[in-house]
């Protein structure tokens, strides 16, 4: 055979037989295209057909075991996919889920688990795998995020600190079916913990077998909630359907939610979302340039209270400015929340916010802000700039140094606009001096820990539902006050208030904490934060959530499509 | 020719060393960790996830495991996703990136092709403007608002002429052709004008006037002298460019909802996920030199004149 060198290959090829090859291949390709687009049927929006839906996720979710999981996408997949003794519904009302009832007496709750409770492979959910679960979650070796949340029990935080053997913890199966909890002091919002992720139960046996790949693939995983993980292609896509051995299957009405798309792209979104290939878009939130689009395309714009508030944390630390309570009074002073939550952050969602309580949180009676509705502080520069002045005095100095603010400016939180708008006006009314100290979002957490920075735009989202969970946030042994914040009188109010259940008392105490964090100023409030979503309107009953997993589509119904006029 | 293949692939290796190590280094010195989070936990927790994750270690000690683990091909356990080995993130989401990087180089190289040919052959006149005027918007204008564009003309196409062409996503040909479009369209532009200049160059050659002398057809002309030596720079800088987009796309497969590797790169840097971070760095680096050493093998079989033996 004659050695073909490739440039004599090359030049035996004639034009036409060039010209025929790009043309046929020219045509093979459009046909690929053509049948493809015909005949691979994309999964639309809303099946009223298949009974299902489809989304798409910011990320792939990161840790579905129960145990140590700690992030919103995860607790989404989570609060599909098992249940815990108590659940929340589409009205976000606390209503039973494997806890059939309970009663207490003084610190002891006794639970009665449904019989028809069952795993994903028709297994009963027995007292044991709670049992279990909370042993698990406080091993200090599974090093479990939320273990804290457990401490109210008998011995769980000495557990955790690894002090005393796991077995030790105060709960017990009393028998398959009953599960008895002893607390360390009575606590008001326990029932509205054991809704949390964490508190799920957990198999051993199936710990056991799969180790570290439990919930880490869809053939790893258990479900114990009313949806499976039928298939999860990392990164790229997953599909829940219905489990049938939920106990309350007959009440679930999808059949399968399908999630193909894994991007945080808010264009990419957007034009999914106006192609009607996905139901809702929720995460990341609408911002403005989304929101003047939609409205545009008079898309149905809607409003979710995250619950989460926004605020300036000041570093209490000795050798900082910031640890001067004029200096902090002088910035309060200067601050037009509302200005600044209305003109500034241009998230139509979110409120300004007067304190760190924000407005969903419950009273004795009514909502927490009508029982002690926090103060409106209105900016006033005279007083401001007499309050700087004492702080000069004080620290003896004629000029303030350069305050650090630290911030990041991911996850929507409008940090670099709220940085420059700071700035500017704390230079303007106050001839203070600014430097930003702009980071990602890791390496700000980093600095904010190590307490390098004079006030750092902060936020949070509350764990459970009563104030304490934001007002532990100045308590200072907490490890989340990143302030160094430490006040006696404060410290004594967290102490009262964690060691009674008396409802009105409790108000009455946070109602004290409110007034010390707006005259002392420990930090300084700026919004609750509200996000603007979009939901096709045939998804009836979605469940917005505050706490644990969100959306939640347990409950959601299907409207068949509007017929269209001929 | 041995020698030199096993030079290249040497200077290759010592290359990829480099990268792990300087990247390893690096990523340590930025503040913070993969551990740390929103919500700050006990100590005594902090300490159990860093023995769980083999932080504890110093870091000179953790260095050397790194080495010698990547030395027997294992990359380790992914920090931010439960059990996720970064062996098995590549192999899953490389393949996927790789078609779409493949489909794009073929797109850019025949478009780079025909339009250099083109606007060569219509030197100074409107089509050698119009496409020059293209060409360099196409340099200028970044990825991002090529990828958000496209997809607003797949909207615009299924509008019009009531196709399903998806949007996003990822699984048949219609979900890659617009991305590899995207993808490509600097290269192809950069292509164009490397060929349109070659290819003027080599017009002005000896052989070219000698051949047009002896009455040879323009168009034998055009494929037998012009075309093939005008390729030879093309070539030069395919290397790079194919390893450039066969990893490069993360803009786009992030607008596209494309599960690639692109995505992973990037989170990872984000979340300071240590083993991801260094999984794909040293992939994606081992890859650049792989496919650099390739062309320069490839230029001895293109171009007898280029000698490998003395190189």
């Amino acid at each position: 055979m004659p050695k073909v060198s490739p440039c004599s290959a090359f030049s035996s090829v004639t034009i036409s037989a060039w010209r025929r090859g790009f043309l046929s291949a020219f045509c093979l390709f459009f046909f690929c295209l053509l049948s493809n687009s015909l005949t691979a049927s994309p999964s639309e929006a809303i099946s009223l057909k298949h009974r299902s839906v489809t989304l798409a996720l910011t990320t792939e979710p990161p840790k579905l075991n129960t145990l140590i999981s700690s992030d919103a996408i995860s607790f989404f997949v989570i609060d599909h996919i098992s249940e815990g003794l108590t659940r929340y519904d589409a009205n976000d009302k606390l209503v039973s889920g494997i806890a059939k009832s309970w009663h207490s007496e003084g610190n002891t709750l006794t639970f009665q688990l449904r019989k028809d409770a069952r795993w994903q492979d028709g297994k009963p959910i027995t007292a044991h795998d709670f049992v279990f679960a909370w042993q698990e979650v406080l091993k200090p070796k599974t090093g479990a995020p939320y273990a804290f949340l457990l401490y109210p029990i008998v011995n769980a935080e000495v557990i955790n600190q690894g002090e005393l053997p796991a077995d030790k913890l105060g709960v017990k199966a009393l028998s398959d079916h009953e599960l008895e909890v002893t607390l360390v002091k009575p606590t008001p919002y326990f029932l509205d913990l054991l809704a949390f992720g964490t508190f799920r139960p957990v198999r051993q046996d199936a710990l056991n077998k799969w180790g570290r790949a439990y919930m880490a693939d869809a053939d790893t995983t258990l479900s114990s909630g009313p949806f499976i993980l039928e298939k999860w292609v990392h990164g790229a896509n997953l599909t829940l359907t219905k489990n049938p051995h939920y106990w309350n299957a007959g009440n679930v009405y999808l059949d399968t939610i399908y999630i193909p798309y894994i991007t945080g792209d808010a264009s990419a979104l957007f034009n999914l979302f106006l192609e009607e290939k996905i139901a809702l878009w929720v995460k990341p939130a609408l911002g403005p340039g989304s929101i003047k689009k939609a409205l545009k395309e008079h898309l149905p714009l809607k409003k979710h209270d995250t619950g989460s508030v926004y605020f300036l944390e000041f570093n209490h630390r000795p050798h900082r400015m910031t640890a001067d309570k004029d200096l902090r009074k002088a910035i309060q002073l200067v601050i037009d929340v509302d200005v600044y939550t209305k003109k500034v952050l241009g998230n139509p969602g979110s409120t300004p916010a007067y304190s760190l309580f924000p407005p969903f949180l419950k009273g004795a009676a009514r909502p927490f802000h009508e029982e002690y509705p926090p103060l409106e502080i209105r900016p006033d520069y005279r007083k401001a700039k007499a309050h700087l002045a004492q702080a000069r005095k004080r620290l003896g100095i004629d000029k303030f140094p350069p305050l650090y603010f630290l911030l990041d400016d991911s996850g929507g939180t409008g940090g670099n606009k709220t940085g420059e708008y700071i700035q500017e006006l704390l230079e303007e009314t106050l001839g203070l001096e600014v430097r930003l100290d702009s980071q990602m979002f890791k390496l700000k957490i980093a600095k904010q820990r190590k307490g390098d920075f004079d006030f750092v735009l902060a936020g949070w989202g509350p764990d459970y539902n009563d104030p304490l969970t934001f007002a532990d946030l100045l308590h200072s042994v907490n490890p989340n006050n990143s302030g160094a914040y430490q006040n006696i009188v404060y410290d004594k109010l967290i102490e009262r208030v964690q060691d009674t259940d008396d409802a009105i008392k409790r108000a009455k105490l946070f109602g004290q904490m409110q007034h010390i964090i707006q005259d002392d100023v420990p930090l300084l409030p700026l919004y609750y934060r509200g996000d603007i979503y979009v939901q096709n309107p045939r998804l009836l009953h979605l469940g917005r959530r505050i706490f644990g997993g969100d959306p939640i589509f347990t409950d959601v119904q299907l409207a068949p499509e509007k017929e269209s006029s001929p | 020719m041995m020698r030199f293949i096993g030079k290249r692939l040497l200077s290759g290796m010592v290359s990829i060393w480099f990268i792990a190590t300087a990247t390893f280094f690096a990523m340590h010195l930025v503040p913070g960790d993969p551990l740390s989070n929103e919500k700050a936990v006990t100590p005594e927790i902090r300490k159990h996830l860093e023995a769980r994750y083999g932080l504890d270690k110093p870091l000179l000690g953790q260095y050397v495991l790194y080495i010698s683990n990547m030395l027997k091909g294992d990359f380790g356990i992914s920090f931010t996703q439960e059990n996720r080995q970064v062996n098995d993130i590549i192999e899953e989401h490389f393949p996927v990136s790789a078609t779409l990087g493949v489909l794009a180089i073929a797109i850019a190289t025949l478009g780079g092709i025909l339009l250099g040919a083109l606007t060569a052959h219509y030197k100074g006149k409107w089509p050698d403007l119009l496409i020059m005027l293209v060409v360099i918007l196409s340099v200028s204008i970044p990825g991002f608002v090529f990828a958000a564009f496209g997809q607003l003309a797949i909207m615009w196409i299924n509008d019009t002429l009531h196709t399903r062409i998806p949007v996003a996503g990822w699984g048949s040909l219609s979900h890659m052709i617009m991305p590899a479009l995207v993808l490509g369209l600097g290269t192809m532009a950069y292509l164009t004008r490397l060929m349109r200049t070659s290819l003027i160059d080599v017009s002005q050659v000896d052989f070219v006037r000698t051949a047009r002398a002896k009455g040879v057809p323009e168009s034998r002309i055009f494929y037998k002298h012009k075309l093939r030596n005008a390729l030879l720079p093309l070539v030069t800088v395919l290397g790079p460019a194919i390893a450039a987009i066969t990893t490069g796309g993360f803009v786009v497969e992030l607008i596209f909802a494309i599960p690639g590797l692109g995505q992973y790169f990037v989170q990872a840097v984000q979340q300071l996920d240590y083993t991801v971070i260094m999984g794909t760095t040293v992939f994606y680096g081992a890859f650049l030199v792989l496919t650099v050493t390739l062309v320069d093998i490839l230029y001895g079989f293109i171009d007898p004149r280029i000698q490998l033996l003395k190189g």
